[in-house]
């Protein structure tokens, strides 16, 4: 192996030692607070190391893995969210839980697979990364177990999120297998040319095994029809796991649905467009009705990522009719923005829960405008970012899906968008308008009012100021991801 | 650079109300005040002496659409959709800008008294949105220009969410999802008339001068010329989009009214006439009639339910919507006289429903009631108050020589070298504006005082305020060639031909 590969693989190699390390100490100590820092310090040296060493760029190292710009920025802001997390899930597992060391392994082996699958390129990596991402979230998920006034019950949601999630990876597997057997190669980049050189067009077999794909992603990415675990997953697993969750497992996803469908042309097939629309269109009005009737704030999350990867698969739409650069800088820009506003959006429920058990429901929020300003505002922002209202990252994004889908001339899906944010403000508002009420006298003394732990003010701070500045001065990032759109 | 600064003046100054109040509920407004001041004396600079600012010639731009423009000031923003800061400022705009001021003033002078709950993060509120609406005022960026009319929407929605009366979220949320809906309608046009620019010169822009004349395929342009509409249309607002309006306006507490209804509706009828109209003409053309006719249904249909209200505020609410009506059929008449109607309605009309949203707030602080079946012989317990009303009342309805009666009355005459039966109805609105006008002046100050409310008359703060507002009805009915003078320019620029 060329030493420009194993720069390249640096991140991965540091991610899979910090998991050791971690591993080894928890043997011979236990002490939450060093393994915490440790898991911390493995996760900025791995998301800082390109700072100082060069990534040679793109590169394919090995058939199963390559780098580039794409995966470059998809791994940064996958191990950000790592970090994120893990300074969120300090001050929530030392209150309640005992044992929590074993936990930060988990956090690393599942950032391990999300780095993978951004940087895939073929069917192996692609699986090796959902179910490194997968069993490691299983487990996180049920991880409070023996805590009982924790998360309220995260074996169920542990359970119930692995058999479906086994059911999406048998059907993806499967999907894997009939392509496969046209097309003979496990590679991206030549699916196309395999593709073309079958006899006859619209082969049955193929476009079965994408739609087979297609749905295992979707399981992955919570459309509908395939979004029933989410509610339910979202609302039993412990705050910081629901964070991750939203963001890592669903960002990687979307980075390696995006580079598949890019690379094998799937949208050669009229079927699979169609087939994305729909699913598209459902997900933005269901996810905004069903958001409207939850009384729980992780549930209303939960349907709202629904709603906003609906929104966001406008964008992968359109890679059938705009240039696939506008279309990958779109999709990045929206994912960094969701990033932003689920973590910020989490570490004001994970802030909030401090007392001993979840304070998740809606009218928990009442008065909290009054009582503790700061996590109001920070909450407030990012449900105006979710709405998609000026100042704030999400407008830009909403932007960006609807300059994108002006240009591909969806208007089908564009009026659904409009619909669909239309009802999501409704809910968006209510939690504000709860948060601006005068609190009742029950909730004066409640923790929230107490010092918020460093980890999390960190984490607030850090993602309100990153959705403000992303909302008032985009440019840099643009630039940088119009220079990560033109490799494909 | 100075209208970067009126807005700079007033986000700093709310910024500044809200950490004031940690040293007492009163020093927030103290700050306001002196935040609004400084911005009225630069706005009066402008207008008056723009040499003694440093406005001298140079900065006075000329650009290629014929218009003077006072102050541009331009700023890459987003390169990588073509969005850069452009403002800039004609005599419409100053005169907006002017009114936007001056009630913000009224507004806090009606805040004075009655915010002293949390009024840090109110005259926050208040400041952010007056600040908004500078932007909206100004904007000549298509996207700047949505990006304020969304931010100006954000402080409305706290102020009424926070500081309404009983029914506050229903109101607040209604407004906002109203305002918001039709805003993301407007967006996507903007998005349209962008891209078929961009097709047709391949530079991504969105300021106004490069989107001006863009052509858009005909089967798809009316429907593009519709997004803008509508989101004006509802913010105006006209019948049937005016739902929102009285749940707002009646909820929201007094200077969220007087915002309300003195500056936010002529961000609407700004649109049209800036945005709207230029944009498409053709289409407005052929399009004329039906959004004239909304005017006359707005006028007649909603002067009908205002006699009907109990509800003081509910019932100034919808005279509101009438008398907007009168801006819509003005614009889409779209000659001189009835453009510059429309504009002198806007500004009269600002006057005189701030005063009136005034009147009604100080009697509900006092009274703590909107209902007029209670209320009754008050010109015996508060004889200034009294006669205040009648003098705006009167004002609205437009009697010869204030300023409501110069702008409906050249809308009148516009309109009916366009569409003489419209016209016909439109003027019947005059006549309904008396009856429910003169309903609110009997019910409440004439007759019995059948509860025996004591209350007491106006305050100095508050005579100050409506004095001010009566000189400039007055100016605006005995001298309205300033006004005139003033828009004329920007009206020709515009492409509305002067004989």
């Amino acid at each position: 192996m060329s030493s420009e590969a194993l720069i390249d693989l640096l991140q991965i190699i540091l991610l899979t030692v910090t998991s050791v390390v971690v591993m080894v100490t928890t043997a011979f100590k236990r002490d939450h607070g060093l393994i915490n820092s440790l898991t911390q310090a493995g996760l900025f040296a791995s998301l800082l190391i390109f700072v100082f060493v060069d990534p040679i760029l793109p590169l394919q190292v090995t058939p199963l893995l390559i780098f580039d710009e794409y995966s470059l920025f998809f791994s940064t802001l996958i191990i950000v969210g790592a970090i994120a997390v893990t300074a969120l899930a300090y001050p929530y597992f030392e209150k309640h839980n005992e044992q929590n060391e074993e936990f930060y392994i988990l956090v690393v082996t599942g950032t391990l697979g999300g780095v993978v699958l951004a940087s895939s390129n073929h069917f192996v990596s692609l699986f090796l990364g959902m179910e490194m991402i997968g069993i490691s979230l299983y487990a996180m998920i049920a991880y409070p177990i023996h805590a009982k006034v924790v998360a309220k019950h995260p074996l169920e949601a542990a359970i119930k999120y692995m058999i479906l999630s086994g059911i999406a990876s048998g059907m993806m597997l499967f999907g894997m297998a009939l392509i496969y057997a046209m097309l003979g190669t496990f590679e991206f980049n030549s699916l196309a040319t395999a593709t073309a050189a079958l006899t006859g067009d619209n082969n049955p077999v193929l476009l079965t095994g994408y739609m087979l794909i297609i749905a295992g992603m979707a399981f992955k990415l919570s459309l509908v029809p395939f979004h029933i675990w989410t509610p339910d997953v979202y609302e039993g697993a412990p705050v910081p796991v629901t964070a991750y969750l939203a963001t890592i497992s669903k960002a990687a996803m979307v980075a390696v649905a995006l580079r598949l469908i890019l690379n094998a042309r799937a949208f050669d097939y009229p079927q699979i467009t169609v087939v994305l629309s729909l699913m598209a269109a459902a997900s933005m009005i269901f996810g905004n009705l069903l958001a409207l009737m939850q009384n729980n704030v992780k549930r209303l999350f939960a349907y709202s990522s629904i709603a906003h990867l609906g929104y966001l698969m406008v964008v992968v739409i359109s890679a059938a009719v705009v240039p696939d650069m506008l279309s990958i800088e779109s999709m990045s820009y929206y994912i960094a923005a969701y990033f932003l506003m689920s973590l910020g959006g989490f570490a004001v429920t994970s802030a909030i829960s401090n007392s001993g058990k979840e304070l998740d429901m809606i009218s928990d929020y009442r008065g909290l405008f009054w009582r503790n300003p700061w996590l109001a505002t920070v909450m407030i922002v990012v449900l105006f970012s979710l709405a998609g209202i000026p100042l704030t990252a999400g407008f830009i994004g909403k932007f960006y899906i609807f300059n994108t889908g002006v240009e591909g001339g969806l208007w089908f899906l564009l009026t659904m968008l409009i619909i669909g944010s239309s009802i999501g403000l409704y809910y968006y508002l209510r939690l504000i308008y709860t948060m601006l009420q005068p609190a009742a006298d029950g909730l004066k003394n409640d923790p929230a009012g107490a010092a918020i732990p460093m980890g999390t003010n960190a984490v607030l701070g850090v993602m309100t100021l990153a959705i403000i500045y992303l909302g008032v001065y985009p440019m840099p990032l643009i630039t940088r991801l119009q220079s990560l759109a033109s490799i494909f | 650079m100075i209208l970067v600064w009126l807005m700079l003046i007033l986000f700093a100054g709310g910024i500044g109300a809200w950490l004031a109040e940690s040293r007492g509920s009163e020093h927030p407004r103290a700050v306001a005040l002196c935040a609004i001041l400084l911005d009225l004396f630069l706005v009066v600079m402008m207008l008056v002496a723009p040499e003694a600012i440093g406005l001298s010639a140079d900065t006075v731009a000329q650009l290629g659409q014929g218009g003077d423009w006072l102050v541009l000031y331009e700023a890459d923003w987003i390169p990588r959709f073509g969005v850069s800061f452009i403002f800039g400022a004609d005599g419409l705009s100053l005169l907006l800008i002017g009114l936007t001021v001056f009630l913000g003033l009224m507004a806090l002078g009606s805040a004075w008294g009655e915010i002293h709950e949390r009024s840090g993060f109110f005259y926050f509120n208040l400041l952010w949105t007056l600040a908004g609406v500078i932007g909206v005022f100004t904007a000549l960026d298509l996207f700047l220009f949505f990006f304020f009319w969304e931010v100006m929407l954000i402080p409305m929605y706290f102020i009424i969410a926070i500081w309404g009366h009983e029914n506050k979220h229903y109101a607040a949320m209604k407004f906002f999802i109203f305002t918001q809906v039709s805003g993301l309608l407007m967006l996507l046009s903007i998005l349209v008339l962008a891209y078929y620019h961009y097709l047709a010169s391949g530079e991504v822009s969105f300021s106004y001068f490069d989107l001006l004349g863009t052509d858009i395929p005909p089967e798809i342009s009316m429907l593009v010329m519709l997004g803008f509409f509508l989101a004006f249309a509802t913010k105006l607002p006209a019948v049937p989009l005016h739902n929102w309006l009285p749940d707002a306006h009646s909820q929201a507490p007094t200077a969220g009214s007087v915002i309300l209804a003195g500056i936010l509706l002529k961000t609407g009828a700004y649109g049209l006439i800036r945005f709207a109209v230029p944009l498409f003409p053709e289409e407005s053309l052929s399009f004329a009639p039906v959004a004239m006719t909304m005017g006359v249904i707005s006028i007649l249909y909603t002067a009908v339910v205002a006699f009907a209200q109990n509800d003081l505020k509910r019932l100034i609410a919808y005279t509101s919507v009438s008398h907007m009506g009168f801006v819509l059929v003005g614009v889409y008449s779209w000659n001189p006289q009835g453009v510059q109607g429309a504009v002198m309605t806007m500004l009269a009309h600002g006057f005189s429903a701030a005063a009136l949203f005034m009147l009604a707030g100080g009697l509900q602080h006092r009274i703590h009631t909107r209902d007029m079946d209670k209320m009754g012989g008050f010109w015996g317990v508060a004889p200034k108050m009294g006669f205040m009303a009648l003098f705006f009342t009167v004002a609205a309805v437009g009697m010869p020589g204030l300023g409501n009666f110069v702008g409906e009355f050249l809308v009148l005459l516009g309109s009916f070298r366009v569409n003489i039966l419209l016209t016909s109805f439109a003027a019947l609105g005059l006549v309904v504006a008396a009856v429910y006008s003169l309903i609110v002046i009997q019910k409440v100050f004439h007759g019995k005082n059948k509860n025996n409310y004591v209350m007491a008359d106006l305050s100095t703060v508050e005579m100050l305020c409506f004095a001010l507002m009566m000189i400039g009805l007055i100016w605006m009915g005995m001298y309205p060639q300033t006004m005139l003078d003033m828009a004329q320019p920007t009206l020709e620029s515009l492409g509305v031909v002067f004989p």
